[in-house]
């Protein structure tokens, strides 16, 4: 498998390490129930997935990775510096 | 037999090997099997269930029977195909699966009692009694299992790995591989050509029908030298494409130099035995071609009993004649090829059988049309063939029958995504789905094209397609006139009677066994597959599947479509782990990280730890010592009354600066770093976002925007990718910037009563307790040095950690080691420091294990009520509170063993011994030489509440069962003077 790395290209997936899907974190003061969802609780379709993969054998970066589960393939890479999953603070 | 004047090693060097202690001659360039052929040698090994005689099937890597063991010790490898090892000088090879010898196995009455080993023997004989599976069923069951055996010494040959990239992976180099590789390659592609065998040229190399008019093999030799002469081209032999993988990525094995002599004298060769790639390819063309398949009927599995396709190969490649009085049975018109070839090299060719009435008529040879081979005779090789025909049945004499069902497309690389292959009814076979695997185009034999003029033709439009992709301009196609006869063919998968006719020949699998399969209910494809084990072999049933299939499928009344198909997993051909892990053995598996402190430590006979990765001094013997203990207890008692050093370097250090740096660490920690003082240290606390803890350390504030985090050496790359985690997903719009620094500062700890005494005499600044307070820190000029000064302690002393660029670190732990041995100290290692801090109750990972919260190692109240921080809000949930957790405590024996061990429970004297009673559990333990007796550190239900409590520690591994006193977790000095002082 492989992913483009948005600063290092194409890379083998050897480089990197997967962390689950990406979600954006509950804001400061947000209800148990929201922290349980977001630590816990995951969608596990068949199809495209937004998840977390860090190039740490690369750059550190972060990334934001859509992959079909199905197929595997990859539709769209992006920094997570990007990708709005913060929350509010 | 070698036909003189036949075959394409004309003029090849003559070559000595040896086979089962025979020695015999053969020519360069010959397979093993191909020169015991020129040998009269059919007997080549046994099977593995019934242990029956065997000779060479094929002529390629699907070989299931001539399997043999090479080489001896370290270097023994089985299950060598013989239809793959080439021969070179001095090659030993031997049969396996029999003894004492091929021709005389012990283990062929099972044979005999064939009746009892029919299809899930196993899962019918082996069920009960279950006290006679471990000492007789499992021990029996492995003695018999496998094929070749391994010498159970340690692998010693070199293994590599690489990765290669490429515009276009072609695989394999039959007429449409090398078609394809000639476009792309003109229009200026990068290619990589793979090929399986030695050398390139696939059924050219067997078959004798021309090209551009010219003999196949003539234009197979020029097009690859077209090939070579392009820079864009990479030719690669004996390189087997084994799987394919996402995003356009291939398993590759290359076979470097099983055929070289060198190999055998080991430390003179500088190859490695294989050869592990792993190519990225923007497109693929897979040109893989097509295995013959066997007609089952009784006993078609007597050595000289072959595949028409691999008789053809020994005779037009290696000028092999398999036999004398050659007979030929078939279902198709292809096949007829092979008694022409025999008959006009000379080979007597007994007779012709085809299954079909509308037969062609060949050469000068009889064809006998609408019949069948029902079953053979003789003993180690055949020496009739009983065929059967609407006019009875007769006996032809023959010593060998060239046989073939038809092809099956080698499909297997474009099911390893999930894709099937479809039924072709016109070619009676299965064919690659379109799109199996992204990026892949098929072409040739391998897509269901069996004729060279097809092959070529896909080869070229398979090439076009790849070469609009990557936009390149493919040159109109230049197609060579080529064979181009259509592939008749009528089905025949098993003839009927009575007997055993052989599927799987490797694992021994027959007609009635897919039979019995399909009364017992095991109708689907993947449960007959295990019922019967067929196609599990190391061969993959790569000859006998489908056929299998089409037994099955005619049991249950379906079609074969119906029937479905079993899929394929890489790897395509066996690959030795010693392959796939090349490099990653020793050192290469578990790199060696060792402190600049290690040559002195060493020097010093220090005994090294593990941890991690690092190489840490455990203790330091000192002359007269016979035992750790005693070295550790010294080392313990030199720390608390005169001074200690201790190679700390190990513990991840961060550097973090930018205007929100403080901000940052607030986020991470528990507690709050933004205001902490410049030139102060202050100890945190990490929790993961679920609310457990994470990790602990001091993190140093060297200037406003700029701090240095520790962390513990086993979590530094957890913490490192958890701070990412933070700054880059959570807070992108902070002004923070860290990076470790971990390898750029050698650290020692300065600790005990002499600490000051002996950094005042080497740093230039003047260290006192208004300078350097407790929990400060700041620059220091060490020896000249630009280093750092941290007056932090893990030991409960007056304690520092002096810090210097890397490079300084072996020289100043040599001058700290001069200077604290004139002061009555020394060095100490990892024994006396996790003693020293077990006295003190601080933690470490052996605390910190993934499941205690802050709450658990009483500190709750680091956790701050005034900011957020990761992990904040899970913490606060009920049951991570609750009074009842297993919490922190120290332990000291009461009982009549004076022993605490770690990994230790914990129960209440009077409470049986059970789980359900589990009160807590040791994590950590010592000998205290300062207090004289063991320590320990534990986790035990609603612990704090119980000081005073005696409870049983039991300890089933190391036999320990005796009384503790629960205590406080600080043993020493509770009030930390010495610390402060
Ligand atoms: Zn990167």
């Amino acid at each position: 498998m492989r992913i483009t790395c948005p600063l290092c290209g194409e890379r083998d997936r050897r480089e990197f390490y997967y962390k689950g899907a990406a979600l954006v974190r509950p804001a400061e003061g947000a209800d148990l129930d929201a922290w349980h969802e977001y630590v816990n609780l995951r969608e596990n379709p068949a199809g495209p997935l937004d998840e977390l993969w860090y190039h740490e054998m690369g750059c550190n970066s972060w990334l934001k990775v859509t992959r079909d589960t199905a197929t595997h393939e990859i539709l769209d890479v992006q920094l997570a510096s990007e990708a709005g999953l913060g929350g509010e603070t | 037999m070698r036909l003189p004047g036949k075959g394409l090693n004309q003029g090849a060097k003559p070559i000595t090997f040896s086979f089962n202690g025979r020695h015999m001659m053969g020519l360069e360039g010959d397979t093993l099997a191909a020169a015991l052929l020129a040998n009269d040698v059919h007997l080549m090994g046994r099977s593995f269930k019934y242990h029956r005689p065997r000779g060479v099937l094929t002529a390629g890597s699907e070989e299931p029977n001539a399997l043999v063991t090479t080489g001896t010790g370290g270097e023994q490898d089985p299950n060598v195909r013989a239809t793959q090892q080439e021969i070179f000088e001095g090659l030993e090879a031997r049969s396996q699966n029999c003894w004492p010898s091929v021709e005389r196995d012990v283990m062929a009455v099972n044979d005999l009692a064939a009746p009892f080993f029919t299809a899930g023997f196993y899962y019918k004989t082996f069920m009960w009694p279950a006290a006679f599976w471990e000492k007789l069923y499992e021990p029996m069951i492995r003695n018999a299992a496998g094929l070749g055996a391994l010498s159970g010494e340690a692998d010693q040959d070199r293994y590599e790995k690489a990765f290669a990239f490429c515009d276009v992976l072609v695989i394999g180099s039959g007429p449409a591989g090398l078609m394809a590789a000639l476009t792309a390659g003109r229009a200026g592609a990068d290619v990589i050509l793979c090929e399986e065998d030695s050398r390139m040229g696939g059924r050219l190399l067997a078959e004798r029908e021309e090209i551009g008019g010219k003999p196949g093999h003539d234009w197979a030799a020029e097009a690859l030298a077209e090939l070579d002469a392009m820079d864009n081209v990479r030719l690669m032999t004996r390189t087997a494409v084994t799987g394919a993988y996402d995003q356009g990525t291939y398993g590759a094995l290359e076979r470097v130099s099983h055929h070289l002599p060198q190999r055998h004298s080991l430390k003179g060769s500088h190859l490695p035995r294989e050869c592990f790639w792993r190519i990225a390819a923007k497109h693929a063309v897979l040109a893989a071609g097509a295995i013959e398949r066997p007609v089952a009927f009784r006993n078609n599995d007597r050595p000289g009993i072959m595949m028409a396709g691999a008789v053809r190969a020994y005779l037009n490649r290696w000028g092999v004649a398999p036999g004398e009085r050659v007979t030929l049975f078939a279902n198709n018109d292809q096949a007829h090829r092979t008694a022409r070839d025999l008959a006009e090299a000379g080979v007597h060719i007994a007779a012709v059988i085809d299954s079909r009435h509308e037969a062609p008529d060949g050469g000068p040879y009889q064809v006998i049309k609408g019949a069948q081979v029902c079953g053979s005779a003789g003993r180690q090789r055949v020496e009739s063939i009983t065929v059967r025909s609407i006019k009875g049945e007769e006996k032809i004499q023959t010593d060998c029958l060239a046989m073939s069902g038809g092809w099956n497309p080698s499909v297997h690389l474009t099911c390893h995504l999930n894709s099937r292959p479809v039924w072709k009814r016109d070619v009676l076979a299965f064919v690659p789905a379109e799109g199996a695997v992204p990026g892949m185009v098929t072409a040739g034999a391998c897509n269901g094209t069996l004729s060279t003029a097809g092959a070529l033709r896909e080869g070229a439009n398979a090439a076009a397609k790849v070469l609009e992709a990557l936009g390149l301009n493919a040159a109109a196609a230049d197609l060579p006139d080529a064979e181009d006869d259509p592939y008749r063919i009528a089905a025949l998968w098993a003839v009927p009677g009575k007997g055993r006719a052989w599927l799987d020949f490797q694992n021994d699998v027959t007609v009635k066994d897919v039979k019995q399969a399909a009364v017992e209910n095991f109708r689907s494809v993947e449960h007959m597959k295990r019922y019967t084990t067929q196609g599990m072999a190391t061969d993959q049933g790569k000859n006998s599947n489908v056929a299998a299939l089409a037994v099955l499928a005619d049991a249950t009344g379906r079609t074969i479509p119906e029937t479905g198909t079993t899929t394929f997993r890489p790897p395509f051909v066996p690959v030795a782990i010693g392959a796939i892990g090349a490099g990653a053995t020793d050192e290469g598996f578990k790199p060696q990280r060792f402190l600049t402190s290690h040559a002195e430590s060493e020097a010093r006979g220090a005994h090294q730890l593990e941890v991690g990765l690092w190489y840490r001094a455990a203790y330091y013997p000192k002359p007269g010592e016979t035992s750790w203990r005693q070295s550790c207890d010294r080392e313990v008692t030199l720390v608390r009354n005169a001074v200690g050093i201790c190679d700390v370097s190990t513990l991840g250090k961060i550097d973090v600066q930018g205007a929100d740096a403080g901000k940052l660490l607030d986020h991470l920690y528990t507690n709050t770093f933004s205001t902490l003082k410049v030139g102060k240290v202050r100890y945190g606390l990490m929790l993961r976002e679920d609310g457990f803890v994470m990790d602990d350390g001091t993190t140093a504030r060297l200037d406003e925007n700029h701090y240095v985090m520790t962390t513990t050496t086993a979590a530094a790359g957890q913490v490192m990718a958890h701070m990412e985690f933070a700054a880059q997903v959570l807070h992108p719009d902070w002004d923070v910037r860290f990076t470790s620094v971990t390898e750029q500062w050698a650290q020692f700890a300065v600790a005990g009563p002499k600490s000051q005494e002996l950094l005042n005499g080497l740093v230039a600044e003047d260290v006192n307790g208004e300078t350097w307070p407790f929990m400060g820190c700041g620059e220091a000029t060490v020896l000249g040095v630009k280093g750092r000064l941290f007056r932090i302690s893990f030991s409960g002393e007056h304690a520092y950690e002096v810090a210097v660029p890397a490079r300084y670190g072996g020289s100043l732990f040599r001058e700290l080691l001069k200077r604290a041995e004139a002061m009555g100290g020394g060095a100490y290692g990892m024994e006396a420091l996790n003693v020293l801090r077990i006295e003190k109750g601080l933690i470490t990972h052996a605390e910190i294990n993934g499941t205690v919260t802050a709450f658990d190692l009483g500190m709750q109240g680091m956790m701050s009520k005034k900011k957020d921080f990761l992990g904040k809000p899970m913490s606060t949930r009920e049951g991570l509170m609750a009074e009842d957790r297993m919490r922190l405590v120290g332990l000291k024996p009461v009982g009549a063993a004076k022993e605490i061990t770690a990994g230790a429970h914990l129960f209440t004297p009077g409470d049986p011994v059970e789980r359900i009673y589990d009160q807590g559990y040791v994590t950590s333990a010592g000998y205290s030489p300062t207090l004289g007796h063991p320590i320990g550190l534990a986790f035990l239900k609603e612990g704090p509440d119980r000081l005073g409590e005696t409870v049983r520690l039991v300890d089933h591994m190391r036999g320990v069962d005796t009384l503790c006193e629960v205590v406080s977790p600080v043993f020493f000095d509770p009030e930390g003077d010495r610390a402060r002082g």
